[in-house]
């Protein structure tokens, strides 16, 4: 049977799971923004993981197929957005039955209408969202339920008459947070059967669908459409048994803010310093500074050859400069976090700010608008402050030595790596700039990979005294 | 278990005293002894007994507040009452504590002072606390004494003679004055020697964390060893004999192979020997302390335990040069060392005691120790290549002393160290 | 003489130039020459231009410089301005400076003297240990031993060994130079429309980056001009600010206090410039004693010296007596510890004497102040409304 290794990093905004093979490389990812207690956020985390990395197997099972006929591969990707939207189907169907009772609990007098909202709403976000996932992709863009839901509702919300605004986001907010941590079980088999299924008679009815798209992609289609039945058939084995297969977690290591509450022995508790400097230099090698901007803190790392830690500094008891100060600010506009940086690249300059004072920089931010700055600027400045504050904590951990990987989830906000990015640069010349899409699960993965490696016995620098 | 016993008879030594200076202070009207405030830093304690007073530290009074989970409500007491949230809180915590009665660590009522004795040695607010406490007390003797700082990293003639020339001119007229003793230097000699003993034996007590395992912890526990040699017992006969038992105690761990003692009993397995640079957080000063037990963590060395003095360079009081030598003992504590010469005694700290990390705690209260405090690590780690640790909290403030950040800064730290014993370990094998 | 607009605008380029050109363009001058560069409060800057030296103070980058390199020195807990000098000085600003001097202020400018030293910035670094012994033979003379230190720095440099004549000589200037400004305060104290307080800052704060006789020249200028009946009275209280020493508030603050209806009749800004209170003795054997004893007899009052002698409430009262001012508004910087800790003495004291005042903290970089200028404009207008009691003292 193949071994695999578990990290879980659990942070103070999302807890990341990466499962990895004996080769360090990552087959599985899952991530969850619950907010429940940290055992649940490390099962939904790890539950997904592990879907993940059924795929990730199946593909590489395919290889040779996939080799032969290219078209596997859309319809595997295909596979994988109906499943991810069958399982989000799974929490909305939650979400819709929690709305409708909290809204039958309410005691306004006109709650039978406030229903009749509730259902339009429903009725025309669901179909848009499953759209979305089936056509669009949504799935792999990374989002959270909350989020999702969210962004559509609050629009539908903004349309109805004002008299059922209060309610409806009260039924929202009261609806969101349960159904958002409750564990959900899925068999992976049936659900990538209904996704099977759910293909075919979207394949069927691609026929006479021929309009804009370009030319390429219905070559693609096509070769789906007309080879699906076949395809289909050859897949079923692969799938039987790689559904079948128990992934086996031979070690995990649990990081992140939360660790401490894990519920793991107490030498597979590591420091998230020390994953995350691990992850980001396996993944780069030759990374010696890394720069971590999670929820809570920011961290300056510096590391040595084989990816240890020389030397770390954490933002100071302030929280300015780390995502938790992003969230204040989002807050403060009543946007979503996912919205910030788009916003501020909009900017055509950067309004200075000068308290990165959580408590201070609402305050500065109304009367920055009031005094009419537009917002991108104001963004764009507040974005900036964060990133000058870890600039600081990187010139206090000896600046950048060589190449420089920065990680953490807020490394996916584009106005920050603009600003890092740009300032690096400024204050230490040309050096290697390290940002991978997986800058998120660069803990987990550290995490995972010192699992394989059960630290204490099997150092790098004890192969290296061998060789 | 012999050593046990013994453990408590050195402690019982040091209880003994300090209940019987409260005693003393709480029966200072009746027995007409004038009562001198003063601080720990440049603490004159033995001209102070030439003239046969009683000394007060409000600095000691606020960090034992603080130990009885009193000072929260003091300082919030001060602050109602104007003070700032973001100074000193041991001032505020003894303006609090003076608002609600002067009731000290005992129980007891802590008298008024007859004399407020600021040798205001490394340490701005010192100053702004006596003009604090000069309001409430009008009548009390104000002796401003003036230390020069160490900017230069030296002692310069005209320092000491400064120093010696308020000591002459203002301090002892002064203190002759409220006390009605005449000064005798003769006296002032012998005190002067005793302090002289208790020096060589606290430098020798503290030496001893060279030993493998350290049978002591220089910080946690320092802190209780330096009492008596900081709050008014230095240049007598009882701090000569506490220390000397103490000593004894310690050689027996030394000889038993033994650890240092901890709250939880001894600790079992010395994995981490450390230099830290910051006095103590107080509020929660036993959770702060088990961080480092419970990791194996043992201070070797502290700064903290040098703010009353600095021996372990060689200096001791000279019976011969009375007020010279009380000029450049004030001169030579910690906090008035200027930024290189703290980095090259706490460089020499690890190296002699061959400590494993460096460990800031950065006060919020305290910018005497706090400001440079992130240059001083820097230059250490560049210095040394060893690894460096950082943490914040405050002396006496609750609010400030956040467990959990701190705990994980420190789990960061020690699982940094345990990764490069390995590689060095096994690095020293090839 | 130039016009008001004209030596103003001047005023403002030098005061704010964080580049230091015009001590760049004085050194280039001529070979050997020696800047020094001095922290706030007050330095006896007359020992350094009689050994042909140029002091100039340096005061922070304010609103005015991004901090990054310095805020890796310092925790969230301390001031602003030890950090933007770090960034200033790491940012090779001050290249063309020899020396650094950092009077005693607090711990936190003290130990800044000693990051220098260990990092070698400059070629000399001198922390001036101002005397807390007020007695001219106890005090006085370890104050002159320590500016003879400095002085002994400065000729190790440019070989200039300082004369009784040449001090007194510029005893002479720097008595002027306070005489100027003071008349300056004297002059708004009155007719305060005459020169906004933005517009003396400006002129003052040139005056630390400018040899003393440009300085002087350009107070005359202003002085002449603001004794002419110019400008239009308002309708504000009158203020004293207390507390900003140090670390300066942005220029946009100072004005801001003004523009919410207080005119501010007497501050502590720029209180090096003028911490001697009436002329140093510009014609004596030993100059330096002159000085020593003016800093001992004739200072303004500090949070940075101890004044048990001499009470700081009372002497800030006396100045609000003096001036005629309706109150006085505290304006400390966050985290500076001197000033903060005078606030409960100075707010206990004009509680019991009736002398109204409003409190808050400042960093140098805030440059919005909305909050700020809502209180003071209803300091401002409680005064106006309120009752017209005279301030008993």
């Amino acid at each position: 049977m193949s071994k695999y290794y578990l990290g879980i990093d659990l942070g103070s905004t999302t807890s990341k799971a990466v499962i990895i093979n004996e080769k360090d490389e990552i087959i599985g990812r899952g991530i969850t923004n619950t907010r429940a207690n940290y055992k649940v956020a490390a099962d939904i985390a790890r539950e997904e993981a592990e879907y993940d990395a059924r795929f990730s197997l199946l593909t590489q099972q395919l290889k040779n197929e996939i080799a032969e006929y290219p078209e596997f591969m859309k319809y595997m990707a295909d596979i994988r957005s109906v499943f991810q939207y069958r399982q989000f189907e799974r929490r909305m169907d939650l979400l819709k039955k929690t709305l409708r009772e909290t809204v039958d609990g309410f005691a306004y007098d006109n709650k039978d209408e406030i229903a009749d909202r509730l259902n339009d709403i429903l009725n025309i976000i669901g179909p848009q969202i499953r759209h979305e996932f089936l056509e669009e992709d949504l799935g792999s863009r990374n989002q959270f339920f909350r989020d999702i839901i969210n962004e559509r509702y609050n629009q539908e919300v903004e349309k109805v008459d004002r008299k059922y605004f209060e309610p409806l986001m009260l039924a929202f907010d009261k609806s969101i947070t349960p159904v958002e941590n409750q564990m959900l079980q899925f068999n992976f088999k049936e659900l990538v059967d209904e996704s099977m299924r759910v293909l075919e008679v979207k394949y069927q009815g691609l026929a006479d669908m021929q309009e804009d798209k370009e030319d390429w992609y219905f070559s693609e289609l096509n070769a789906v459409k007309n080879n699906f039945k076949s395809l289909e058939s050859s897949l079923r084995g692969h799938i039987d048994q790689i559904a079948g297969e128990e992934i086996h977690i031979v070690n995990m290591v649990g990081t992140g803010y939360g660790r401490a509450l894990l519920p793991f022995p107490e030498d597979c508790i590591k420091s998230e310093i020390l994953c995350h400097a691990f992850g980001a230099h396996a993944v780069f090698p030759n990374t010696r500074t890394v720069l971590d901007i999670g929820g809570q803190d920011t961290k300056a790392i510096q590391v040595d050859s084989h990816g240890l830690v020389t030397s770390f500094h954490m933002n100071d008891r302030c929280a300015a400069g780390c995502g938790r100060y992003l969230g204040y600010i989002a807050d403060e506009f009543g946007i979503s976090i996912n919205e910030l940086g788009p916003e501020a690249m909009e900017a055509d300059k950067e309004t200075d700010i000068c308290s990165t004072c959580t408590v201070f920089a609402g305050a500065e931010v109304r009367e920055l608008l009031n005094n009419g700055e537009k917002r991108p600027n104001i963004l764009a400045g507040l974005h900036k402050a964060i990133v000058q504050r870890s600039m600081s904590l990187i010139a206090r951990s000896g600046g950048v030595r060589n190449e420089f990987t920065f990680t953490g989830g807020v490394a996916r906000n584009q106005a920050v790596l603009k600003y890092v990015t740009e300032m690096v640069k400024d204050s230490y010349g040309d050096v290697t700039m390290n940002i991978h899409t997986d800058s998120i699960f660069m803990g987990a993965l550290g995490g995972a990979m010192f699992a394989r490696r059960n630290i204490k016995v099997d150092l790098p620098a004890k192969a290296k005294a061998i060789n | 278990m012999p050593q046990e016993a013994q453990k408590e008879k050195s402690m019982i030594l040091q209880k003994e005293m300090i209940n019987g200076l409260f005693d003393e202070l709480e029966k200072a009207k009746e027995t007409g002894k004038k009562v001198c405030y003063t601080f720990v830093p440049g603490n004159l304690s033995e001209l102070i007994r030439t003239f046969d007073m009683l000394p007060v530290y409000p600095e000691i009074n606020a960090l034992q507040s603080a130990m009885r989970k009193k000072s929260g409500a003091y300082i919030k007491e001060a602050e109602k009452n104007a003070h700032s949230e973001d100074v000193c809180t041991y001032v505020k915590c003894d303006v609090g504590m003076m608002l609600k009665g002067n009731i000290g660590p005992t129980g007891q009522k802590i008298p008024e002072p007859d004399i407020l004795l600021l040798s205001y040695t490394g340490c701005f607010t010192f100053m702004k606390w006596f003009e604090t406490l000069k309001r409430e007390y009008p009548n009390a003797e104000v002796i401003m004494l003036h230390t020069p700082y160490q900017e230069n990293g030296e002692i310069r003639p005209e320092m000491t003679e400064y120093m010696v020339k308020q000591l002459r001119e203002e301090a002892i007229p002064k203190m002759e004055k409220i006390s009605g003793v005449k000064f005798d230097e003769e006296k002032l000699k012998k005190h002067l020697k005793l302090a002289k003993e208790a020096q060589d034996w606290i430098t020798k007590i503290f030496e001893t964390t060279k030993h493998r395992p350290s049978p002591i912890d220089a910080y946690f526990a320092g802190v209780y060893y330096i009492g008596p040699i900081n709050i008014g017992f230095r240049g007598t006969q009882e701090a000569v004999d506490y220390y000397k038992e103490l000593y004894s105690e310690i050689q027996e761990r030394i000889d038993l192979g033994l650890g240092p003692i901890t709250p939880e009993g001894e600790m079992k397995e010395e994995k981490y020997r450390l230099v830290v640079e910051g006095p103590p957080n107080w509020t929660s000063f036993r959770e702060f302390w088990k961080i480092f037990y419970d990791m194996g963590a043992v201070i070797v060395a502290s700064s903290y335990t040098k703010v009353g003095g600095v021996y372990d360079m060689g200096w001791r009081h000279d019976p011969e040069r009375p007020l010279e030598s009380l000029a450049e003992y004030c001169m030579n504590c910690y906090t008035n060392l200027n930024i290189p010469q703290r980095i090259d005694l706490l460089s020499k700290c690890i190296q002699d005691y061959h400590a494993d990390g460096y460990v800031t705690n950065s006060i919020k209260s305290c910018n005497s120790f706090s400001a440079g405090q992130l240059g001083m690590m820097r230059e250490i780690e560049d210095r040394l290549e060893i690894p460096v640790g950082f943490i914040e909290s405050d002396l006496v403030d609750p609010r400030y002393f956040s467990y959990s950040n701190i705990k994980n800064r420190l789990e960061s730290f020690f699982q940094m160290l345990e990764q490069r014993k390995i590689i060095t370990a096994t690095e020293e094998v090839v | 003489m130039k016009a008001i607009r004209e030596l103003i605008a001047e005023c403002s380029t030098q005061a704010f130039d964080l580049h230091f050109t015009r001590a760049k363009e004085w050194k280039a001058e001529k070979e050997g020459r020696v800047v020094v560069g001095y922290m706030p409060i007050y330095f006896p800057r007359e020992i350094i231009h009689a050994a042909g030296a140029l002091p100039v103070g340096i005061f922070g980058g304010g609103d005015r410089k991004q901090v990054i390199k310095g805020d890796a020195y310092y925790q969230s807990y301390i001031c602003r301005i030890p950090r933007s000098i770090m960034e200033l000085v790491l940012d090779k600003h001050t290249a063309h400076f020899d020396g650094y001097i950092f009077p005693s202020i607090c711990d936190v400018i003290r130990n800044l003297s000693g990051i220098f030293k260990q990092q070698k910035i400059g070629k000399f670094v001198k922390y001036m240990d101002f005397p807390q012994n007020f007695l001219p033979e106890i005090g006085g003379v370890y104050y002159q031993q320590e500016m003879a230190h400095v002085l002994k720095y400065i000729k190790d440099l440019n070989g200039v060994e300082v004369t009784t004549d040449a001090l007194n000589h510029s005893i002479g200037l720097y008595n002027k130079n306070r005489e100027l400004i003071e008349l300056i305060y004297h002059i708004r104290q009155e007719f305060p429309w005459r020169l906004s307080i933005e517009d003396v800052y400006h002129v003052i704060r040139a005056g630390t980056v400018i040899p003393v006789e440009e300085h002087n020249d350009i107070l005359k200028q202003v002085c002449a001009h603001i004794q002419q009946d110019i400008g239009k009275p308002q309708d504000k209280i009158k203020v004293v600010i207390s507390g900003a020493f140090c670390e300066q508030p942005s220029i946009g603050l100072i004005r801001a206090i003004e523009e919410a209806g207080c005119y501010v009749v007497d501050d502590d800004y720029m209180l090096g410039s003028r911490m001697i209170m009436g002329p140093v003795d510009p014609d004596t054997d030993n100059p330096l004693e002159a000085i020593a004893s003016a800093y001992i007899r004739q200072s303004q009052y500090s949070s940075s010296i101890y004044d048990v002698h001499d009470p700081k409430e009372l002497r800030l009262a006396k100045i609000v007596k003096d001036r005629g001012a309706d109150g006085v508004i505290f304006a400390s910087a966050s985290f500076c510890d001197p000033s903060l800790l005078d606030a409960p003495i100075f707010q206990n004291a004009f509680d019991r004497m009736g002398i109204r005042y409003m409190a808050f903290q400042f960093s140098e970089n805030i440059n919005q102040f909305k909050v700020i200028k809502e209180q003071v404009g209803a300091f401002s207008d409680s005064i106006k409304l309120w009752d017209e009691e005279p301030i008993v003292i």
